[in-house]
């Protein structure tokens, strides 16, 4: 193994282009976030952060995220089903229509999300003659984060179901499984990686959601404010120490979910490798 | 190996300093010609200046901008051009005070200005710049709510009712939220004699009736006006008459018995104009507001003119009886912030024991 | 038909065998025909309504109003910005994209994974966290003010912070879509070349680009895509400076803010265009990537 270490050339070249770039984009930028808040006290970035209303829209942004994130994997592995196995009139726009919510602007979303959503929008005015609300409520926020979500997990779990060998689906049909029991115990466990780099991915993404969110959520402390309005209120009353501590918290969890999705990568690769 | 991957890393380092500079001297060249050269005006020479403001100016600097330009070119032989910058007022002045190359601010609050002063930008006795405290026009707070008044709302008190659904931004982040907390502490005080735990309770059974708490005093408009939430808007008088303009036959404004006297603060940035060489044109900006014709500007976009006489032209568009208080009788604006609005204040207060 | 997909993936089935297995697996008319229809109808409600909703209100009061609405010199003024900041950061990210995914596919060495995750993290960091910290590195309270301001180079409030946020949110698009297709590639390739003597840049050439190509170009739009769409990051460190530092989303906002709703959905619809655009752009470099790797 070791022979072939560095056997292809150009180690040196591509990994220092790589950092430089990391660090003039990602890793200075960040640090300055970390020193900042290194000027504080641990006591009281503790404070802050426990603070009732911080705690709160902690947990606003983690329900929603989370309930966004699971709705998102489920529609995600049933529309990268139907995007891989079916054939039908329209499929590939469906397929190209996945990316929308990466290229549409986050407000442009809000905005539209919420007219939409509103007692007085096409939806939200169906929902309301039900009793329901939905813009200004925490079912609005999360509306909001599946329309953000949406691309993730279809598009990890998309290629590795393209890549699944239909031998083994066939071999255990021929041996006369249910198609039920194909899905669980062939199909499943094989896309189970990739639905939670999806997953981690798009909950991270929805941690962290701004834009679309602010628009739709009603904003109430304790009820539907999320955490990243809580920082852009700590800026806009000057307190760059509380809205850096709040956001070093933040950072904190979007690593840690990166780092857990990029360990179950790792597994992930190595099904794309053996399909080979 | 090490070597080559700390030479590349340098390499690319000066790639990319050399990409931005590149991109900053294609935007600087065209502010050169006004960054250049002495305070003075000179002949043929083009000013640009920066005027950051709040939310609900948009239309009165559009419309002042166009008068202003008209006077200035006429009496000088130099051309000038206003950007614009709005947003909510607590964060420009925190985005002036990072950086932001404004020449003048024009700000909802005196503590929003102090906030720039604070970073040094500002030197202090600016209030006294200009005449009346620098605050060439004023706006109080007024509710609007939907034609007819089905709820029946009239005053402060109105708002405390189970069945009122209320609309105003979160004073946390909006300046304008800020003076309707302030207005409905003023008309409590009155109403109960200073007694602060009733006081309290007034001000809770209002913040629990609140449907939605916008960030920002335009955000609230639109959940009134376009998305129809709630019963009432707690809105500036101007907002609220932008409104009316907009939607004459949907709904109605409301004074009520006792409002608050909003003053909002206008500086010149005494660190970028001494810099860009702007200090005259900025401060004749300023200045001009208070010529007859800016203070007639003001009143079509429904600010209250700081000119009696031209106030008095607008009699008939504003409640002039209202009894007003000011920011003093909360004994300034670092009081009143510390009291209820900094962390852990009355408003947080508030909303934790819910 | 049913088989094409497959087919594409995976070439040693046969046709006759891969309908066999999708007459199996794929499940009987009534499965597929639910799944279809829950598929449609999820993407019908979250996707295609909030455009439907921006393209009715931005025409509600006539083309005319549209028109004028698209053509304001401050609108035209934020789509060249945009599109500025777009071309920059997708030059950057390609250019990083293709160092990073090579590092790390093709080498081994320690703290991979953190590299791994360090390149991810803007995805997941809040855009406006994102646009905090370049204000906290380039701004007033930063050490390195007093000397940008000594060679008079404004970071953040003015043009260069806003491609800075741009290329931050969009930072792992394409090292993200590469990277997978070299891991699967592996190094036999290269290494066979390297051994019979080839330079480094001769095998990317001639080994990796070809295999890379379509993932490249698909990183690349996607790329373009979020780049054009950001919005908060951007709105942190623009200072909203009209018809200097906004953007498209940026004027959108602005104009909602102005109460000017019509010609808010207006360049929305701008960008709902260049999105929709952009997505056709990337179906059919997608189609035509797949058809010839069947070849």
């Amino acid at each position: 193994m070791k022979t072939n270490k560095r056997l292809i050339p150009g180690f040196g070249i591509s990994m220092g282009v790589t950092l430089a770039l990391l660090s003039i984009m990602v890793l200075i930028p960040l640090a300055s976030l970390v020193v900042f808040t290194a000027k504080m006290d641990l006591s009281d970035i503790i404070k802050v952060i426990t603070r009732p209303r911080v705690v709160a829209s902690f947990e606003v942004s983690l329900l929603t995220s989370f309930i966004a994130s699971v709705i998102n994997a489920v529609m995600g592995v049933i529309l990268a089903w139907v995007l891989v196995r079916y054939d039908f009139p329209g499929k590939r726009i469906l397929d190209g229509m996945i990316e929308l919510p990466f290229a549409l602007p986050t407000a442009v979303a809000g905005i539209s999300l919420t007219s939409l959503y509103a007692d007085t929008g096409w939806i939200g005015g169906l929902f309301a003659d039900m009793g329901i609300k939905i813009a200004y409520t925490r079912v609005g926020i999360t509306i909001a984060l599946i329309f953000i979500g949406i691309p993730f997990v279809v598009r990890t779990v998309q290629p590795v179901l393209e890549k699944i060998d239909p031998l083994y689906e066939e071999a255990a049909g021929i041996l006369g499984a249910s198609r039920t029991r194909i899905f669980r115990k062939v199909i499943l466990p094989e896309l189970r990686p990739a639905i939670f780099t999806g997953f981690g991915l798009a909950f991270g993404r929805c941690l962290g959601e701004y834009g679309s969110v602010v628009f739709i959520a009603g904003n109430q402390p304790y009820e539907t404010e999320i955490t990243p309005l809580i920082i852009m209120s700590e800026l806009q009353e000057y307190d760059y120490p509380s809205a850096t501590a709040i956001a070093l918290v933040m950072l904190a969890a979007a690593f840690l979910i990166l780092f857990l999705v990029n360990l179950i990568q790792i597994g992930n690769s190595k099904i794309l490798k053996g399909g080979h | 190996m090490k070597g080559t991957i700390f030479k590349t890393a340098a390499a690319s380092l000066a790639l990319i300093t050399t990409l931005f500079a590149a991109t900053s001297c294609a935007n600087a060249s065209a502010t050169n010609e006004t960054t250049a050269g002495t305070s003075a005006p000179e002949a043929g020479k083009h000013y640009s200046i920066i005027n950051v403001s709040y939310d609900p100016t948009r239309e009165l600097y559009a419309a002042y901008n166009e008068a202003f330009k008209k006077h200035w070119e006429s009496e000088h032989d130099s051309t000038v051009e206003i950007t614009q910058s709005h947003g909510g007022s607590g964060k420009q002045a925190l985005e002036v005070a990072n950086g932001n190359p404004a020449d003048v601010v024009t700000l909802a609050l005196e503590y929003d200005v102090k906030a720039v002063q604070d970073a040094g930008l500002i030197e202090p006795g600016w209030v006294s710049e200009f005449p009346l405290d620098s605050s060439p026009y004023t706006s109080t707070i007024v509710f609007l709510v939907r034609k007819g008044n089905p709820k029946n709302i009239l005053d402060w008190g109105d708002l405390a009712r189970d069945d009122v659904g209320i609309i105003t931004p979160n004073p946390k982040t909006s300046g304008g939220a800020r003076w309707n907390h302030l207005s409905a502490w003023a008309w409590a005080q009155k109403e109960y004699n200073n007694d602060e735990t009733k006081i309290t309770d007034y001000i809770k059974k209002l913040y629990a009736n609140v449907l939605v708490l916008d960030s920002g005093a335009r955000g609230a408009t639109n959940s009134f006006v376009e998305n129809k939430q709630g019963d009432v808007l707690l809105a500036w008088e101007n907002e609220a008459f932008l409104s009316l303009k907009e939607y004459p036959d949907d709904y109605e404004i409301v004074t009520p018995s006792i409002s608050i006297l909003a003053q909002p603060s206008v500086a010149i940035v005494d660190k970028v104009v001494d810099k860009n060489g702007t200090r005259e044109v900025a401060t004749e900006y300023l200045n001009y507001l208070y010529s007859e014709e800016a203070q007639r500007i003001a009143g079509q976009n429904f600010y209250r003119p700081s000119n009696e006489k031209v106030l008095s032209e607008f009699k008939d568009t504003f409640d002039l009886n209202i009894n007003l208080v000011t920011i003093n009788d909360f004994g300034g604006w670092d009081e009143a912030f510390a009291k209820h609005f900094a962390d852990g204040g009355l408003f947080d207060q508030i909303y934790e024991q819910d | 038909m049913t088989a094409e997909n497959t087919e594409k993936t995976s070439p040693v089935i046969s046709r006759e065998g891969s309908t066999d297995i999708h007459a199996k697996t794929a499940g009987s008319k009534a499965v597929k025909i639910i799944l279809i229809t829950v598929s449609v109808l999820f993407l019908f409600v979250m996707l295609v309504m909030p455009l439907i909703t921006v393209i009715y209100e931005a025409f509600r009061k006539g083309l005319v109003p549209y028109l004028e609405a698209i053509s304001d010199p401050d609108t035209m003024s934020a789509l060249l910005l945009t599109l500025e900041a777009t071309v920059i950061a997708v030059v950057i990210n390609t250019v990083f994209g293709l160092f990073a995914a090579w590092t790390i596919s093709k080498f081994r060495f320690h703290g991979k994974k953190v590299l791994v995750t360090l390149i991810d993290l803007p995805v997941t960091v809040s855009p406006i966290i994102a646009g905090l910290i370049f204000v906290l590195t380039f701004g007033r309270q930063s050490v390195l003010y007093p000397f940008l301001e000594s060679i008079d180079f404004m970071v953040v409030y003015a043009v260069p912070g806003i491609i800075l946020a741009t290329v931050f949110v969009t930072f792992p698009f394409i090292s993200r879509e590469i990277l997978p297709v070299l891991d699967a590639q592996g190094t036999d390739e290269e290494e066979a070349a390297a051994l019979m003597g080839a330079k480094g840049l001769t095998i990317f050439r001639k080994i990796t680009l070809p295999h890379i190509k379509w993932a490249l170009m698909y990183g690349i739009v996607l790329c373009a895509a979020r780049a054009m769409g950001e919005f908060g990051a951007v709105s942190v460190l623009s200072g909203h400076l009209r018809g200097k530092t906004v953007t498209l989303p940026l004027q959108v906002e602005i104009l909602f803010g102005d109460n000017k709703f019509m010609p808010a959905f207006a360049v929305s619809s701008i960008l709902v265009v260049l999105a929709v655009v952009i997505l056709i752009v990337r179906s059919i470099v997608e189609y035509i990537g797949k058809r010839r790797g069947e070849k």
